[in-house]
């Protein structure tokens, strides 16, 4: 009887993830049948909805594509757009912007460290019930949310879906006073920062070493964020204009989402992946800090996504820190762009990895065709791959109810955003075309 | 002991930012905890999608067959029915497939269409259930969702904002981008509830509160050709994040090329 050896575990709705996917896993015979992470939101068609639209339209569209990360894709929709116009917004902007992204990272990521993930390290099914015995440490976690959350409101208006930003910089920038306040805010929560490393590294995070290609920015003069060459812990380091010759996405029947590959290859984007590249380039008090947990980087246990996103925040408030110390000129908030035809990337690193646009314009600057590659499309085949050589580890004769559990906390470990991977239109578009 | 009254968050396709004005209430999430029993809210942890519940939160559009069946469900099991932002109460940004050919997209867009469970248009939950009130914005701010909540606990139902978002402006003395810069702002025609964001950041409001009371898009229309925008850039104004939603529609629709009005 095969039956007393086939095991089938659905998840039919992923809890504490962004957007909404399924897991389907048949085990025959102690080996895994079949596994699938199905996305099954239907396609929200961005790309598509751009063309015919001013350039100036751009950030305010894209932004919609994530309610979590809205600063990414307006940062790397308006890279793309002004490297297309060849301005050149300055260094204050280049700074504020700096800004506006550390408010990301820290909001995201406290978001997923606190409400999605930590709960499965600690043995609950939300951060309501956690909060029960955990008070301190959760209040921590909504404490350095709301810091995040009033960094992007401060050059952006709102947190989700901010209105600050336009191509050639922003349309209003901070006075002195709303720089103070915030100022107050960072240096208040630095202690709760740098408290959360530590606590996340004392996590009983499960030891399960795999081999992965980690792919992300690097910058010769600090910690990749707006910009950098694409570089991988294989060798690979382009510009972001030669993404496409390098990376390709591809259909699989049960996902809404693209995969994609490096040379065929699954790789992984996003915070683990960042800080094993790019170790080197954090500030001396945060690579202190991170040494001081004993856990040593690159690491190559996915587990420790969750230390490096802690890492993270520390380093955006840090950062964040630094660009305000001697704030950078409040003026001139945007510079004129004239438009012209041509073809533009942007690359930027988003809370869960490169988040990588390119744009064709016409001589007016209204968008002929729009490209937009998020970073969830491009960890799902690691997600899988990843999925596939966690359970055999952690054993295939366990009961379903310990391997879904497992299941799902591999697939909360890479803040999977389900929103934004299916945002998209395929690539290999018959387009109907004058 | 009477019980707390049960709290669900529905999604459909949407990109969660409205879901954001409860996961960003920080301490107050943890009081709203105390005040109501949240059974279903996948993002949050607890996922039970056919309970029963007093008050249901829903997020997104409906765009499959799938999500026809799954809002027909939610409407039975609850008592009352609010949608959160845009996408719920007009469809949202991916409602522009409406305007376009969306059946002949998504053959474009997949290399296997049939895999694909999709609707050729995306809809708000009220073309499809009865909704008992409806919050606007893209995203809905959390002082909309706390009032709503705060007023529903209280067996009422919260005011609804009508108003202009050229009444916040002034209110809040917030210099006018449309007289005095020129902007195309679609203020005059949008609902407030955002406390006017963008013409406080010196910017042209884009509708992503939808229409307000009484909103001449006819006249703005009019006025935006006075400007100088040709009538595919005036339709695309009101073409935006509330598309589907008169006059919004009619009022960008009627520049649409082949309609001479702006002559
Ligand atoms: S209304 Fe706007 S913010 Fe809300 S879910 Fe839709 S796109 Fe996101
Ligand atoms: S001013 Fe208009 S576009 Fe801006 S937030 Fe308010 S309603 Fe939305």
């Amino acid at each position: 009887m095969t039956d007393q050896h086939e095991l089938r575990i659905r998840v039919p709705v992923l809890a504490r993830v962004e957007g909404e996917g399924a897991l389907d896993l048949t085990i025959r015979d102690r080996a895994i049948e079949s596994l699938q992470l199905r996305i099954y939101e239907p396609p929200r068609l961005f790309e598509k909805f751009l063309e015919e639209r001013g350039y100036h339209e751009v950030p305010d569209m894209v932004a919609r594509i994530c309610g979590i990360c809205p600063v990414a894709y307006q940062m790397s929709a308006v890279q793309a757009l002004e490297r297309l116009f060849g301005v050149d917004p300055g260094a204050h902007i280049r700074a504020w912007r700096r800004l506006f992204y550390c408010g990301e990272w820290i909001q995201s990521h406290s978001l997923h460290i606190h409400l999605l993930a930590a709960p499965d390290f600690l043995g609950f099914d939300s951060v309501m019930e956690m909060a029960k015995t955990y008070p301190a440490e959760v209040r921590r976690g909504l404490r350095l949310q709301a810091l995040g959350n009033d960094i992007i409101a401060l050059l952006g208006g709102r947190s989700v879906h901010p209105v600050g930003a336009c191509v050639g910089g922003f349309h209003k920038l901070p006075d002195k006073n709303e720089i103070n306040k915030i100022k107050a805010t960072i240096n208040a929560c630095y202690d709760d920062a740098l408290a959360l490393l530590e606590w996340t590294a004392g996590l009983a995070l499960p030891d399960d070493r795999q081999a992965f290609c980690c792919v992300a920015l690097q910058h010769a003069d600090e910690y990749p964020m707006n910009e950098g060459r694409i570089r991988s812990s294989a060798g690979l380091d382009i510009a972001a204009e030669a993404y496409e010759q390098h990376f390709e996405e591809f259909q699989v029947p049960h996902s809404t989402a693209l995969h994609a590959g490096l040379y065929g290859q699954p790789y992984l984007v996003g915070p683990l992946a960042r800080l094993n590249l790019n170790r080197q380039s954090l500030p001396p008090a945060v690579r202190q800090a991170l040494d001081a947990t004993g856990i040593a980087f690159p690491s190559d246990n996915m587990f420790h996504s969750i230390v490096a996103r802690a890492a993270e925040i520390l380093f955006a408030v840090v950062e964040a820190l630094r660009i305000l110390e001697d704030p950078p000129d409040p003026v001139p908030s945007r510079v004129e762009v004239s438009p012209r035809a041509g073809t533009g990337f942007g690359c930027t690193e988003a809370p869960r990895g490169l988040l990588w646009h390119r744009y064709e314009t016409d001589g007016q600057g209204r968008i002929r065709r729009a490209r937009i590659v998020p970073p969830t499309s491009q960890n799902q085949a690691r997600m899988e791959q990843d999925l596939k050589a966690s359970l055999e580890g952690f054993g295939l004769q366990r009961d379903a109810a310990a391997l879904r559990l497992r299941a799902e906390t591999v697939i909360r470990n890479y803040d999977p955003c389900i929103s934004c991977a299916t945002h998209f239109l395929r690539l290999n578009l018959q387009r109907r075309e004058p | 002991m009477t019980m707390k009254p049960r709290l669900a968050v529905h999604k459909f396709s949407s990109c969660d930012g409205c879901q954001l004005a409860l996961l960003n209430l920080g301490e107050a999430l943890l009081t709203l905890d105390g005040l109501v029993d949240t059974v279903h809210f996948a993002e949050a942890g607890p996922v039970n999608p056919e309970a029963q519940v007093d008050i249901a939160f829903v997020e997104g559009s409906i765009n499959t067959r799938e999500d026809v069946e799954r809002i027909r469900r939610v409407r039975a099991n609850s008592d009352f029915l609010v949608t959160i932002g845009a996408c719920a109460t007009a469809g949202g940004l991916q409602a522009l497939r409406n305007l376009a050919d969306g059946a002949g997209w998504l053959a474009d867009v997949y290399a296997r269409p049939g895999y694909i469970d999709s609707l050729d248009e995306a809809r708000a939950i009220r073309d499809h259930v009865k909704v008992d009130l409806e919050l606007w914005g893209c995203p809905v701010n959390r002082r909309q969702v706390v009032e709503a909540l705060r007023a529903l606990l209280f067996g009422v139902l919260p005011v609804e904002e009508k108003e202009k978002v050229c009444m916040e402006c002034k209110r809040r003395q917030a210099v006018c981008v449309l007289v005095t810069r020129g902007e195309p702002c679609l203020g005059p025609v949008t609902r407030g509830g955002c406390g006017a964001l963008c013409p406080r950041f010196g910017r042209d409001c884009y509708g992503c509160y939808g229409p307000s009371e009484a909103a001449n898009t006819d006249a703005l229309g009019r006025r935006f050709a006075g400007l100088g925008l040709v009538p595919a850039d005036i339709a695309r104004r009101f073409h935006g994040i509330n598309s589907q939603v008169e006059p919004f529609l009619t009022g960008g629709s009627q520049w649409v090329a082949g309609d001479d009005r702006s002559t």
